[in-house]
């Protein structure tokens, strides 16, 4: 089934799972259309592959509407390709030229195993959220929600923080493998509001010691992450996370 | 009519206003150190299922979560955009408890369960609290309160948002909660792990199959109490908004085990959603219904107008939703307006190149805001432009991220032309039938959020589906699960080698093998986007009776097809969407001859279900409360075989009218 007039050339990473090594596998994409996204180009290359006996190329994709981050995909050496501000499959491919040859790797990092080809284990980022990523407060103990009032600037701050979709192109883009913008999105988020006060110092030395231990890198402000990010996450957060884990390393008597 | 024995939706007696208060002071409570050996196993982390293991783990029970994707987060509640619902009254315009359930049970045309959804209007306000605890950072005024913005089918401003990323913010909250727990080793955390079926013991739901989906094995989990958090079915007709894995295979295998399923014919066709494009798309994009809040609907008064939107003067354009309903106007509930749009296209004065969509226009609202904006600054001799520009950076604020998606993936910019947008599957408002304690009719099952039947009748107002979710989770089920383990806390966990386990991973087993043994010629999708093609024609926005029996037939022999040429790429034990998708859409191939069932058995018509043949004289659904002011609770009798018992709805505080928002 013919679908658009866009003839590309594919270079896929294809890894078995993340004890085998992998291998670049060259692929024809063709009839593609322009108006197509990625992913769904991907769709129509997988279709072929089937129908011819093949196996499809293994991806990670869920909503398809650029906020749930499970799609990944290094694109021509950037996460989530050319554009900025965008994920995979909002990338369509009317931002390739007919003819084009494009190479598309998994993340790659350390803390983020291939499971196959392009998909990875993004598990690390569940578990720094598990070591603080969050406001100590049970169902049913709060008061009425109009009892705390925040500005509007500090409320829209902490809502672009808190914007952060948890896809890891932060980690990918970066040439150290950290994932401070991540951890401190959400840092920054609770830090600049009021239920966020209480457990700020531990929240901020529990998230970066598991950052740690997960094996992600340092940060040496080279800011890739930012300009790769699809939620356009500011680096001033890891700024504010700086402070406040000096702040905690200073002031907590542990 | 009377309600079949076989369904005791468990109705707390007294008042409406006073059932949910009385029962939840009554219930009986599990102490303490019970709970620690009392084992629940929750499927699907979206709002319903984040939020209820969060809950129970907070109260002691042991809980394990499951997810097929490779993270709690990404749950498709992540991409709900316009709000949730709660009636606080923040806004001084004459919001209450009862003017929220009168709204519920009104735009759900009088099909949905009254105490339920009483109960569901009592806890809204607890659930903003909740999130705001949490640190979900909401819309807020300059004052440092909450904003408000209106939907559809209310004329009271009750719904709170975060931008355009509602569903983000409040799922972001419930997962935080969750990983709480986790971290504190209440939860068992098992992400990329598929529900392959459910395990019932002596009549009791004890556990489930499930499948790793990294490494292929079969697992068998034990749980004193299963809950089903699974979302809805919308993916049945291929191209929805859902995300591409939701799925009703928890739903549907239980439902093969006993648990009844409740209006499986009620489906939600969202008006605002980006036309299709080609046969190439996987899915449909949805433009929030908050753009109704100030986006404009209109087609060109003349048939077949190929100007330009904006070319076509003011006088030439019919907003037929103002037209038709002046009292509502563009805020009409969703399946009115989805009609009107349908009606309107169908007749032929639809737009765009497929002629399948109507414009959704911010024009005239961007220039008022720019206009109150120059106002605010003092700027009295503002030029056109200058009040456009500063109407646009009002929008911006408001919608931002919406329109830019809406570029992204039209190329077109709506900030200078009206958006093109036609109707799409969005929601299901049927599911498994639960009691009031949210338990189906299999002991020790429960059901949550979209995944269960009972709030939404044949229609789901908007800004609903999240306050449900978390509704559920949240304030229902930690109080109502009570009921079932208090007397369970004798039962020691069972083992899992017990026959029952052992019994239903075999025939899991089984059906792997048979989906590999095919070899055949067509995939997985192939048989998809068929299945999807005979539902939205026959079962979607308008059904009649002689579609609906086509569809019934056309379906049956698509599903001989796919287990006689199906192909399956790869091997079980890795990770393989192929068979993920196979095992998928062969639940939707059973699911899709039920959901014809219902539909062609209710002769009426009522919210999304719209029999052609039942109709007012200008084209409104007609229900016929006589005959099916009842819930369709379908029981699974083996193939094709289903058996309809009815639970009688009761209308004892709101007079069933005919639904009016002229």
């Amino acid at each position: 089934m013919s679908h658009g007039n866009m003839n590309l050339t594919l270079k896929v990473w294809k890894q078995k799972n993340k004890n085998e090594k992998g291998r670049f596998e060259t692929y024809d994409a063709k009839g593609i259309s322009p108006d197509m996204s990625f992913l769904e180009m991907f769709d129509v290359v997988n279709e072929q592959l089937i129908s011819s006996g093949k196996e499809p190329i293994a991806f990670d994709h869920d909503c398809r509407e650029g906020i749930c981050g499970m799609c990944s995909m290094y694109i021509n050496g950037r996460p989530h390709g050319p554009k900025q501000g965008i994920t995979t499959c909002q990338l369509h491919m009317r931002s390739f030229k007919d003819g084009d040859t494009i190479v598309v790797e998994p993340w790659r990092s350390a803390a983020f195993p291939v499971i196959k080809d392009l998909a990875v284990d993004r598990s690390s980022f569940d578990r720094i959220m598990s070591a603080g990523g969050f406001v100590s407060v049970n169902t049913g103990n709060v008061k009425d929600a109009n009892n705390i009032l925040i500005g509007k600037n500090e409320a829209d701050e902490a809502f672009n923080a808190a914007a952060c979709i948890g896809c890891g192109a932060c980690v990918a883009a970066c040439k150290n493998s950290s994932a401070m913008l991540f951890v401190s999105a959400k840092v920054s988020q609770l830090a600049l509001l009021p239920q966020g006060q209480v457990e700020k110092q531990d929240r901020v030395l529990n998230m970066v010691k598991q950052m740690d231990e997960e094996g992600f890198g340092n940060c040496t402000n080279t800011g890739a992450c930012e300009a790769e990010c699809p939620k356009s996450i500011s680096l001033e957060n890891i700024a504010r996370m700086n402070r406040e884990y000096l702040g905690a390393t200073l002031t907590q008597n542990k | 009519m009377s309600t079949s024995p076989k369904l005791n939706a468990k109705i707390p007696e007294g008042a409406m206003e006073n059932k949910w208060t009385k029962y939840r002071s009554t219930v009986h409570l599990v102490n303490p150190s019970n709970k620690r050996s009392l084992e629940v196993i929750v499927v699907g982390s979206g709002l319903a299922g984040a939020s209820a293991a969060a809950t129970l783990a907070e109260m002691g029970y042991k809980v394990k979560v499951f997810c097929f994707q490779d993270s709690p987060r990404r749950a498709h509640s992540i991409a709900a955009q316009g709000g949730i619902n709660a009636a606080k009254n923040y806004q001084n315009d004459g919001d209450s408890v009862y003017r929220l359930f009168y709204d519920t049970i009104k735009g759900g045309d009088y099909r949905s369960r009254e105490a339920n959804v009483h109960r569901l209007a009592e806890v809204s306000g607890n659930i903003i609290d909740q999130c705001v605890g949490q640190g979900v950072p909401f819309a807020r005024e300059y004052g440092g309160t909450l904003s408000n913005r209106s939907f559809g089918g209310t004329q009271v401003q009750r719904t709170f948002y975060a931008a355009g990323q509602t569903g983000q913010q409040l799922l972001l909250g419930a997962y935080s909660a969750l990983q709480r727990q986790v971290g504190m080793g209440t939860v068992q955390l098992m992400a990329r792990h598929e529900m392959m079926d459910i395990v019932n013991i002596d009549g009791k739901c004890r556990g489930i199959i499930a499948r790793d989906l990294v490494s292929g094995k079969l697992e068998r989990h034990f749980g004193h109490a299963v809950l089903l958090c699974t979302g809805g079915y919308g993916n049945v007709f291929y191209l929805s908004t859902n995300a591409m894995g939701s799925n009703v295979t928890a739903a549907w295998k239980a439902h093969k085990k006993g648990a009844f399923f409740g209006n499986p014919c009620y489906t939600q066709i969202h008006p605002t959603c980006i036309p299709v494009s080609g046969d190439h798309q996987s899915k449909l994009t949805l433009m929030s219904e908050s753009l109704r809040n100030d986006g404009r609907i209109w087609v060109p008064k003349k048939q077949g107008d190929t100007r330009k939107p904006n070319d076509i003067p003011e006088e030439e354009r019919d907003y037929y939703l103002e037209r038709r309903y002046p009292a509502f106007g563009n805020l009409v509930p969703r399946d009115v307006a989805s009609r009107a749009a349908k009606e309107r296209c169908d007749a032929g004065y639809g737009v765009g190149t497929s002629k399948m969509a109507v414009y959704l226009d911010f024009a005239a609202n961007t220039m008022r805001y720019g206009q109150i904006e120059a106002n605010k600054k003092g700027i009295h001799s503002a030029s056109k432009e200058q009040i456009r520009e500063l109407g646009v950076a009002v929008v911006k604020e408001k919608y931002g991220n919406l329109f830019d998606m809406y570029k992204q993936i039209t190329d077109e910019d709506p900030y200078e032309m009206p958006m093109r947008i036609y109707p799409a599957v969005h929601y299901t408002m049927g599911g498994l039938w639960v009691d009031y304690n949210l338990m189906t009719t299999v002991p020790g099952l429960y059901a949550l959020g979209e995944a269960n039947f009972s709030d939404h009748g044949a229609n789901r107002l908007g800004a609903s589906a999240l306050m449900q979710g978390l509704a559920d989770g949240y304030f229902v089920i930690p109080y109502t699960i009570g009921d079932y383990l208090s007397e369970e806390i004798r039962t020691k966990a069972i083992p899992t080698d017990h026959e029952a386990f052992v019994k239903a991973e075999t025939e899991v087993q089984e059906r792997i093998n048979t989906l590999f043994s095919i070899k055949g010629t067509k995939s997985v999708d192939h048989f998809h986007k068929a299945l999807g093609k005979i539902m939205w024609n026959k079962c979607g926005m308008a059904r009649n009776a002689q579609g609906l029996k086509e569809a019934i037939e056309e379906i049956k022999a698509l599903r001989a097809e796919f287990w006689k040429d199906v192909r399956v790429t790869g091997e079980q034990n890795e990770f393989n969407p192929e068979l993920e998708k196979a095992h998928r859409v062969a639940d939707f191939l059973e699911l899709g001859e039920l959901m014809c069932t219902d539909a062609l058995h209710r002769n009426e018509s009522c919210g999304g279900h719209f029999r052609e043949e039942y109709q007012t004289p200008d084209g409104e659904a007609k229900r016929d409360d006589d005959n099916f002011a009842y819930v369709a609770a379908w029981e699974y009798k083996g193939e094709s075989n289903f058996e309809l018992h009815k639970e009688e709805l009761k209308f004892e505080s709101i007079k069933l009218a005919q639904r009016n928002y002229a």
